[in-house]
């Protein structure tokens, strides 16, 4: 095995493009328990912890330019004002020395369908930029889980930055498991609103050979919401918009059963979180 | 491969370092620091918690590789010669300590939690200790001592 250690991006860059087959290392969280367990021996490993701008955030035009190599623990600390999605689902990651380490950039390398960033990236209509150095590209969120642990990298991209436009409206996260620290989720869901555009987001964690959006249900709830006048006037939600809401997010699972749940509780507690998270949610709007 | 560090105060150096081996390994087998205890290997026991240039983490989960140049404080370097850290000190008078094989782990967490916040409520302890697993004690001890630990320390300030 041999260690990389670029210094900046671009040296970073043309290491992934002369051996492909590197392992990118960030916080580590995932890739040493890979290599402690024997399960995975990589030729090189390509230490990204040294490339200072991969640890910054910055406003850009609208959006927040979030580099990949930013904490769990300093979205807590940084971000929970402009991100609040996010900065509820950094708050389950692992343990305090978890986040201190973990990045919402390897949760995106690792592409875990249980990954607790996803659903708030989802729901948040967050980019990823990637680039290589044959060049850079945005990917929607949605688009960049194409398989179980499967992203759409070339093999000689990084991941360098999430741009996510702060939703204009209240967001949520709810995540199932069986402590309230280090658990990999039995099943999550994030919200967000966005009135500015009368739009709805949605993200499904755990539930899916990937994470992905519940599409009918957004459609749908956008919708009610703009047929009852409701984005203007704030008024109560009906009932029978919530409960029809948590029905169409619980369609769009597919999950399967394993050791952390089966499929039928997943999609249960599917429909159980996205009505509260909804209502949660409704209830913050209507007080702004 | 080489790797040079700081551990508690003194430079350090380790040859032959396996290019995927954790800084957990690199103390306690090359650099003579057993304090660091080694238990899951994936950071789920917080048994290895140490600080890196001041944060707190897992010493299984970062690659020695990462740790060149850096500064490792480890549980032998919280207090000063033979004076106990109060977290070490109150930890042993509130009888947080059973098998002791989780202390260290703890006793490094519960350093830094002290650190950043004078006055935790039980939430906010519980919380910074959740990556920290105690098989022995039920938590109750380890509550008491930081508790403990945040009084004494108001007191002394």
């Amino acid at each position: 095995m041999e260690f990389l250690q670029p210094a900046t991006w671009a040296e970073a860059l043309q290491l992934k493009a002369v051996h492909p087959q590197a392992v990118p290392i960030q916080g580590g969280t995932d890739v040493m328990v890979e290599l402690n367990f024997d399960r995975h021996r990589p030729e090189f490993l390509l230490d990204l912890s040294r490339v200072g701008e991969l640890a910054q955030w910055a406003p850009e035009n609208g959006h927040i330019r979030l580099g990949a190599g930013v904490t769990y623990a300093r979205i807590l600390t940084e971000l929970s004002d402009r991100l609040p999605g996010l900065a509820m689902a950094s708050r389950t990651v692992g343990s305090p020395q978890i986040r201190n380490r973990g990045t919402v950039g390897g949760n995106l390398g690792a592409a875990s369908p249980a990954g607790d960033a996803h659903p708030a990236l989802l729901a948040a209509f967050a980019q990823v930029e990637v680039e290589s150095v044959s060049g850079l590209r945005q990917i929607p969120v949605a688009e960049f889980y194409t398989g179980v642990k499967r992203n759409a990298l070339s093999p000689d991209e990084l991941i360098k930055a999430v741009l996510i436009t702060p939703p204009t409206g209240p967001q949520q996260f709810c995540k199932i498991g069986t402590r309230n620290a280090m658990v990999i989720s039995v099943a999550a869901f994030g919200l967000a609103l966005h009135p500015d555009r009368k739009a709805v987001g949605t993200g499904i964690g755990s539930a899916a050979p990937t994470p992905r959006r519940a599409l009918e249900a957004e459609r749908f709830l956008a919708q009610s919401l703009t047929d009852d006048g409701l984005w203007e006037f704030r008024g109560a939600l009906p009932d029978a918009t919530s409960r029809r809401f948590a029905d169409l997010v619980a369609d769009a699972a597919s999950p399967i059963d394993d050791v952390r749940g089966t499929a039928r509780y997943r999609v249960h507690s599917l429909s159980v979180m996205a009505r509260r998270a909804l209502i949660w949610a409704w209830n913050d709007f209507r007080r702004v | 491969m080489r790797v040079t560090c700081t551990v508690n105060g003194e430079q350090h150096q380790a040859d032959d370092v396996w290019e995927g081996e954790s800084l957990l390994y690199v103390l306690r087998e090359r650099m003579g620091f057993p304090g660091s205890k080694n238990a899951c290997e994936q950071g789920e026991c917080g048994s290895c918690t140490i600080y890196l240039d001041g944060v707190l983490a897992c010493a299984c989960l970062v690659a020695a590789g990462q740790a060149q140049g850096r500064g490792v404080r480890t549980v032998e370097g919280l207090g000063s010669g033979d004076e106990l850290a109060t977290i070490q000190q109150t930890f042993l008078e509130a009888g947080a300590v059973q098998c002791g094989f989780c202390t260290p782990g703890l006793l490094v967490a519960a350093h830094d939690l002290l650190e950043r916040h004078a006055g935790p409520t039980d939430a906010e302890i519980r919380e910074a200790l959740a990556g920290n697993l105690c098989r022995c004690t039920g938590y109750e001890k380890i509550m008491e001592a930081v508790r403990l630990g945040a009084t004494r320390r108001a007191t002394a300030s």
